[in-house]
């Protein structure tokens, strides 16, 4: 039972941290309708930001490791948005199929240079958070557990209030219903999907540095097998719907962590994947997603 | 006879005349060719799923892999029992070869066929995305069957891949496809594409076009990753990842989709660019993702699509 309780919570863990990507993937997707394959790259960089930044502060104290986590949080979108203005606006209405090509191109371009200029040898990520395990009977409950499930409780309660409650979240809303109706009632498209960009890629760089805080090992490929499994998450919840991508990714990290320790643990990268299948077959729209019948 | 099938034979005959001099030629350069003809056969099958058909499939290196693991293993596995293991003449070692390979393009096609069935009544984005996820199931399964060698995979596969080979199967491919989109039957793949509900509304079936531009993609990836296989010598599971689905995906792309000439170009273009970028290796990859970007902005109905006012989605 305490075995249960303690892969539960292993599971949660991971699964947070595949729920913040997978909110960038769902947001993109929802004004846009294209799935950034860069954005797994983008939770690369905000890893690396992490890592830099992580020197320059104390290690091991709540304040430093807010200020890494913030600093990253803003740099990334800035990236976001730069890679969004410079690679995917001017590709506005052309086909779908270019746009994920291109972002196909932006992701390999983030890579390549990772391994160019952070090199590509796997570094240690440095332990910015305080660091101490706590026991609650059975459980071991370290810090950066507590910090990767607050942390993230925290950050969807933020995004929860901007979509919701702020006049930009309302927007995106209204883009992510009808683009052609939002601009006539008066919204400025291209600062919506900007924002959005930078909004997505600010989670990024959060999941990246929770995710590198718990493998403490960080690497220029880094980004691509959490961001496909973050991507399946966002399907599994219903892609374009924020709390899905929230249930989407605890559902997940929760399920491939009970496989990584069972005795089927070598099949846990197919586990998402099949997942997905399973899901697309029976209720394409996701958990939470309406399904809508394609118009003549 | 038929332009066509004088076309192929043409071919054939051609490759054995490369294959007589190719012992002339720079090893070098001759491996440049395998390497690139393997790749055309690549991209000319799916460009029969992805431009002809237009389902966006993201799983063909998957299909590869199947092709590649089966071939070798019937090279590595049964071959022997029967030429020995010293291969003994020329021919019967060409007769094995072609069986090692037509067993491996069988294989895909069935994994195609089981793979097709259930996710083509998906479209898009999530038709691409299931594709992807069975292209990483079949790599995470070789890499848990022990006697395809797990993780560590095949090696010591004899070479049998030779020009003769890739320029044969290239032919081959080309015929197949071109042959098969000029077909009445074929113009029913077109007709997907252009318009699934109007082909529908006319009385054809698109859930069995897909199906069928799948399995036959399918089979010629396999027929590739057999050739592959007996090109590199040795074959992981890794080497077969969704990353070699999207550099196939990309050069259909950029040749314009459903234009065989055009994915030709950008086949060789792309297979050759790392190559020629090879005296800046350090930027050789940067330079190429910057490309494919810019030509994407430049010329988003693809490099060598020079049919103007046509537009897909």
């Amino acid at each position: 039972m305490s075995e249960f309780l303690q892969q539960l919570l292993n599971g949660l863990s991971l699964g947070a941290i595949y729920a913040l990507i997978a909110l960038g993937y769902t947001m993109v997707y929802g004004v846009l309708r294209f799935i950034n394959f860069a954005h797994s790259d983008v939770f690369m960089v905000g890893a690396y930001l992490g890592y830099y930044l992580g020197k320059l502060v104390p290690p091991g104290t709540l304040w430093g490791g807010l200020f890494v986590l913030f600093a990253a949080m803003i740099g990334c979108a800035g990236l976001g948005m730069l890679i969004e203005r410079l690679a995917y606006r001017p590709l506005r209405g052309a086909a779908t199929l270019n746009v994920l090509i291109t972002a196909i191109g932006v992701s390999l371009l983030l890579e390549y240079s990772g391994q160019r200029f952070f090199g590509a040898a796997p570094r240690v990520f440095p332990p910015i958070f305080p660091e101490r395990n706590f026991q609650l009977g059975a459980l071991i409950i370290s810090t950066n557990q507590l910090v990767v499930i607050g942390v993230a409780v925290l950050l969807m309660l933020g995004l929860q209030f901007i979509v919701y409650r702020t006049k930009i979240g309302t927007a995106m809303r209204a883009v992510s219903q009808n683009p052609k109706a939002a601009q006539l009632v008066g919204v400025n498209n291209d600062v919506v999907i900007s924002f959005t960009f930078g909004l997505g890629s600010a989670l990024a760089a959060a999941g990246g540095i929770l995710y590198a805080l718990n493998y403490p090992s960080i690497d220029p490929l880094m980004g691509v097998m959490p961001g496909l499994k973050a991507f399946v998450a966002a399907v599994l919840g219903g892609i374009g719907n924020i709390p899905g991508a929230a249930l989407g990714g605890l559902i997940l990290g929760t399920v491939e962590t009970f496989i990584g320790g069972s005795q089927w643990s070598t099949y846990k990268d197919a586990i998402a994947f099949a997942i997905l299948i399973i899901i697309l077959l029976f209720r394409p729209a996701g958990l939470l997603g309406r399904f809508t019948a394609e118009k003549v | 006879m038929p332009k066509p099938t004088l076309a192929l034979l043409s071919a054939f005959l051609f490759a054995f005349g490369v294959s007589l001099l190719s012992d002339r030629l720079d090893p070098y350069y001759l491996d440049v060719v395998i390497g690139v003809g393997i790749n055309l056969i690549l991209a000319v099958s799916l460009n029969l799923v992805n431009g002809y058909t237009g389902q966006f499939s993201l799983g063909h290196a998957g299909f590869m892999a199947v092709g590649a693991y089966f071939s070798a293993a019937i090279s590595l596995f049964v071959a022997p029992a029967f030429i020995g293991p010293a291969g003994t003449s020329a021919l019967s070692q060409g007769a094995f070869f072609l069986a090692a390979l037509a067993t491996g393009g069988i294989c895909a096609a069935s994994a195609g066929l089981l793979v097709g069935v259930p996710s083509l009544r998906l479209k898009g984005d999530y038709l691409a995305l299931v594709t992807l996820g069975f292209g990483e199931i079949i790599r995470v399964l070789f890499q848990n069957i022990e006697k395809f060698g797990g993780a560590l995979g095949l090696n010591r596969i004899p070479a049998y891949t030779t020009i003769f080979w890739v320029i044969a199967f290239l032919a081959l491919t080309l015929f197949v496809v071109t042959c098969l989109v000029h077909s009445t039957y074929g113009r029913g793949f077109l007709a997907t594409r252009d318009d699934e509900i109007a082909s529908e509304a006319v009385g054809l079936n698109p859930t069995r076009y897909k199906i069928v531009a799948f399995v036959i993609g399918a089979f010629f990836a396999g027929i590739a990753g057999g050739l592959y296989g007996h090109f590199k010598l040795t074959i992981t599971p890794t080497g077969f990842g969704f990353e070699k689905s999207i550099e196939i995906v990309v050069m259909v792309i950029m040749g314009g989709m459903g234009n065989t000439l055009g994915v030709i170009l950008a086949a060789v273009l792309l297979t050759l660019l790392p190559e020629l970028l090879r005296p800046i290796a350090e930027y050789r990859m940067i330079i190429y993702s910057l490309l494919l970007i810019v030509m994407m902005l430049a010329r988003p109905q693809g490099l060598f699509n020079f049919k103007f006012g046509q537009t897909r989605s």
